[in-house]
């Protein structure tokens, strides 16, 4: 068994890599564009901003990123009302010619929680309108019904806020998720280090989504790679089917011939 | 006249949005553009004259997570 013929469908389009990694934080773009190369991502989040009028001296991260290579996944990252998402995701739609989004309306500046009641509103909308969304929510279970009902292709439970590096906090409620919906589940946020990831993977996840915990280490290529097969192990782990957890030892030796 | 671009002021020569991105040299394949809150079809740019008082907004995309 390998991980080679287990594609991540989404919206009817297939993925080899289960891991999705975001654009921000890098050093420099060469590093952002090795650390995505090393990550083996196919899908990279990006967010919608002003163009700098007045210095035009900066590059254009699109400058950098091979587009025929990746898929890019606009986010609506700052926006704080449904209002807000929904005419970035339109102005997303019209600077990057795709329909995909990550659609996160934020609750509250500390912890960067989604406000689910505006969320599900611009989801709403946004599905009407012919897009594929893929909602960063809590890791709610009920939510997350109501986001797949609505029209979602994926839903994003966080593992912990945003940035904190904290992992897979809630376990139980990711199970929950995956068994009430049937979309891809993709974890979003939260993950620190590669047994994060794993777990999340290990737990039946569809997909894992970071980038703070990749372009936050001290050397963002290496975790990179770290995140890349922590990822593939965690799903051949959850595929190949995990032993169950007991209180007491089983030998692993035979019994039966010891010496007397 | 003057126009308003991404919350500041620019006086400019009457033109169209495509002669105003290009003189701003912006790739238009690269942005997004909302003319008094309504978005502009790449396909419109060369025909849109651009008037005294637009709010422009010009957008791309930036690293983001």
């Amino acid at each position: 068994m390998s991980n080679a013929n287990d594609k991540l469908t989404i919206a009817g389009r297939e993925f080899t890599s289960r891991l999705m990694v975001g654009t921000g934080k890098y050093a420099d773009f060469p590093q952002m564009v090795a650390a995505i190369e090393t990550s083996g991502a196919e899908i990279i989040t990006v967010a919608v901003r002003r163009v700098n009028i007045s210095d035009r001296s900066k590059e254009s991260l699109l400058d950098h990123i091979d587009l025929k290579k990746y898929t890019l996944l606009p986010n609506t990252a700052g926006c704080y009302t449904a209002d807000d998402a929904i005419r970035t995701c339109r102005l997303a739609r019209e600077a990057g010619l795709s329909d995909f989004v990550k659609l996160e309306v934020l609750g509250d500046e500390k912890t960067l929680f989604p406000d689910n009641e505006e969320l599900l509103k611009a989801a709403a909308v946004l599905v009407k309108e012919g897009f594929t969304v893929l909602p960063y929510t809590t890791d709610d279970p009920i939510v997350c019904k109501k986001l797949e009902d609505i029209g979602c292709a994926a839903v994003m439970p966080l593992g912990a806020p945003i940035g904190s590096g904290l992992g897979i906090r809630n376990p139980y409620n990711i199970r929950i998720i995956l068994d009430t919906v049937r979309v891809p589940v993709i974890v979003d946020a939260g993950v620190g280090t590669a047994s994060d990831a794993a777990i999340a993977m290990e737990l039946g996840c569809d997909g894992v989504l970071m980038n703070t915990g990749i372009a936050g280490a001290k050397d963002p290529v290496a975790m990179a790679e770290a995140m890349n097969l922590a990822v593939r192990a965690g799903r051949l782990a959850f595929r190949a089917g995990r032993i169950p957890k007991k209180l007491f030892a089983t030998a692993s030796s035979p019994v039966e011939g010891t010496i007397e | 006249m003057q126009i308003h671009v991404n919350g500041e002021t620019a006086t400019i020569d009457e033109m169209s949005l495509l002669h105003y991105l290009e003189s701003l040299a912006i790739d238009p394949r690269r942005v997004a553009v909302e003319l008094n809150l309504d978005i502009l079809p790449k396909a419109a740019y060369g025909t849109t004259l651009l008037r005294d008082g637009d709010r422009l907004e010009i957008v791309h995309f930036v690293g983001g997570g």
